[in-house]
């Protein structure tokens, strides 16, 4: 009897063994290039990253971690916050042991849908196919001090115990510099520019409210990230509403509403923006690529990158934004890429560019 | 006839010899002032009721003498009816005029100036004594706005208890302290004289230092046409353009002047910015 289920537990040892070895040989096998493209990315969406590294072939040169973190994020990027959503793929270029797929990734965020395009070189290994996975540079700054001369504007608010005759200090003054409405893809769009003619920084919104020809308010909205919200003294911002539906022959006039708020603000970080140039992307879209470089000695988490174009009137024709989904550490050059209308592309005299952060162990955030 | 008419008078005779004997018996004081003692003349015992603006007193007597009312009870300035039940029943009317002038309440307009303005600065000022009864009467009250130390003093006499006056921004940029002032009561107010908008003259950058990667661009300190520094804070935008594009930096002046740091290049022109004024435009490398 004893022998019996030592035999039977044996063979059931066995059994499982091959099971699991069979399973696991399944899931880091691709028979097309695309498949493994696919399945690496369909197990990065379960955040397996185990089971996604398993598709990336040996050559790609990158550790399990490096490769984590490519995917996940690093640094409280926005990526961080981030969810794979969905991965389009489509083959460029297939030979017997090599190929080329381009990938459309999607990610759900925390401040909407962020794309991410990649031409994926694919290597068959072994008889499989497998992702060469480019294994980005981790940049470590070297240790150093970087002196900040740190400006900040702090305001004594009237205290419980003043007096009536104590006012708050006033709020700032900022004026909407240009507006300017145009119908695009179904949606009335307003944008321009608004400035902060002021010595104190301001806390500003700016929205719209769209009258029919019977005086009746059709619409309202305000204009969300397409805006820097903290203007410091003197600082210009770009603000782009959208009302989406409706169309500029419906509208009558438009009413401009805005806020105005004295905020505690820091002059820090400065982020330069370097090499700004127009041209085309992977899909052969028009973007404004360049890099950011962020010049203070603390990381930026989020950097929110806001693009205006001009025409040669100096007139105010497009407003874009994008969150780049890597942090920006300090004196470390990282590129961002804006994307312009193709039907605009040509139009475009002149552009300028500002840069939102958020930084996790900031006061203003 | 003439008996009844003779006692009739007698009778009349001897009931406005009372009641000017009972009206001896509250006698109140002609110069009371808020905040200091009073003293009410009273006879017979009973209970003095004092009535005025949001406030009453109520003291009991006996044997007449005069009700002492400390200072500190005494806080209403206005019209005041002392009213006395006992022996008799009767009331008086008196006025009780504000103390000498204990708190200001001060509003100072703007908070921010631009420099040298005539006229921008306002600044009201409402005399109370220290139990907030407004003070009518004419009281001379002291202005000053003074920046840095230096600044005008003027004496405005107020009038229904209030003074005010207009005056121009200072010349010299920088936070001024507006204090208005009554005897040795005062409150100060901060208002911010700001500079104008660079003045194009000496609105210059040059160059102040290479790194390895980057070469560093400095203003020279920079202040509007009439010396004034330019406060902190405010943006200059440095622009390079070089083959590879265009690189921009949004420095912020700290201490008069504005610094930042661009790609290295060798053929670049530099321009810079704050607001609608341009600077002077720098060529770096190239021949």
């Amino acid at each position: 009897m004893g022998r019996l289920l030592a035999i039977i537990f044996g063979a059931l040892t066995v059994g499982l063994i091959a099971v699991g070895t069979v399973h696991g040989s399944k899931t880091t096998h691709a028979s097309t290039p695309d498949g493994a493209v696919q399945a690496m990315f369909d197990n990065v969406k379960g955040h397996d990253w185990h089971g996604a590294y398993a598709f990336v072939a040996p050559s790609s040169n990158v550790d399990e971690g490096g490769f984590t973190r490519d995917l996940a994020g690093r640094n409280g990027s926005l990526r961080t916050y981030s969810q794979l959503d969905s991965v389009n793929t489509r083959v460029l270029h297939e030979s017997e042991n090599e190929a080329t797929v381009r990938t459309e990734i999607k990610y759900a965020t925390a401040v909407g849908a962020s794309f991410e395009t990649r031409d994926l070189k694919v290597v068959k290994d072994d008889g499989t196919w497998k992702v060469v996975w480019p294994a980005e540079k981790e940049v470590n700054v070297p240790p150093q001090v970087i002196p900040v001369n740190y400006l900040r504007w702090d305001i004594i608010w009237r205290g419980a115990g003043d007096d009536w005759g104590a006012q708050n200090v006033e709020n700032p003054n900022c004026r909407i510099l240009s507006m300017h409405a145009v119908e695009r893809d179904g949606a009335l769009i307003i944008m321009g520019e608004v400035v902060n003619e002021d010595t104190v920084p301001a806390f500003i919104s700016v929205g719209a409210v769209l009258t029919d020809s019977s005086g009746k308010d059709i619409a309202e909205e305000s204009s969300f990230d397409k805006l820097s919200h903290v203007l410091l003294p003197k600082e210009v911002s770009p603000y782009r509403i959208d009302f989406p539906g409706i169309k500029k022959a419906d509208v009558k006039s438009v009413r401009m509403t805005h806020n105005w708020m004295l905020v505690p603000a820091s002059a820090d970080p400065v982020i330069a923006v370097l090499h700004q140039r127009i041209e085309k992307d992977l899909t052969g879209r028009t973007v404004l690529k360049g890099e950011l470089l962020n010049e203070s000695g603390q990381i930026v988490n989020i950097p929110h990158v806001l693009a205006t174009f001009y025409d040669n009137g100096g007139q105010v024709i497009w407003v874009s934004d994008a969150y780049s989904d890597h942090a920006l550490l300090p004196q470390t050059p990282q590129p961002f890429s804006v994307a312009l209308r193709d039907d605009l592309a040509a139009n475009v005299h002149t552009y300028r560019v500002t840069v939102n952060h958020y930084s996790l162990n900031s006061r203003e955030n | 006839m003439r008996k009844v008419i003779y006692t009739g008078l007698i009778i009349a005779l001897c009931w406005f010899a009372e009641d000017c004997a009972r009206a001896a018996e509250l006698r109140v004081p002609q110069n009371a002032v808020a905040g200091q003692p009073l003293s009410i003349g009273t006879s017979g015992s009973g209970t003095l009721y004092l009535v005025g603006p949001g406030q009453v007193i109520k003291k009991e007597f006996k044997s007449g003498g005069s009700v002492d009312i400390k200072g500190e009870e005494l806080r209403s300035a206005g019209r005041w009816i002392a009213v006395v039940r006992g022996d008799s029943n009767r009331s008086q009317v008196f006025w009780v005029k504000p103390g000498k002038p204990g708190k200001l309440n001060f509003l100072a307009r703007p908070s921010r100036v631009p420099v040298a303005r005539p006229n921008v600065i306002s600044g009201v000022t409402f005399i109370f004594d220290q139990y907030q009864n407004l003070i009518l009467d004419p009281t001379p009250v002291n202005f000053n706005l003074s920046v840095g130390g230096a600044g005008t003093t003027k004496t405005v006499t107020s009038r229904e208890g209030v003074a005010w006056i207009d005056s121009a921004s200072a010349p010299k940029a920088g936070a001024a302290q507006f204090v208005a002032s009554v005897d040795d009561t005062s409150v100060a107010r901060v208002v911010q004289q700001v500079a104008a908008d660079p003045c194009e003259r000496s609105f210059r950058m040059h160059v102040a230092g290479h790194t390895a990667q980057n070469i560093i661009v400095e203003t020279d300190p920079i202040r509007d046409c009439s010396g004034n520094p330019v406060p902190d804070g405010t943006i200059v935008t440095f622009i390079q353009t070089d083959k590879t594009g265009k690189s921009t930096v949004d420095a912020r002046i700290k201490k008069d002047t504005a610094r930042a740091e661009l790609p290295a290049s060798d053929n670049a022109t530099i321009t810079m910015a704050a607001g609608v004024v341009l600077g002077n435009e720098l060529h770096v490398g190239g021949r």
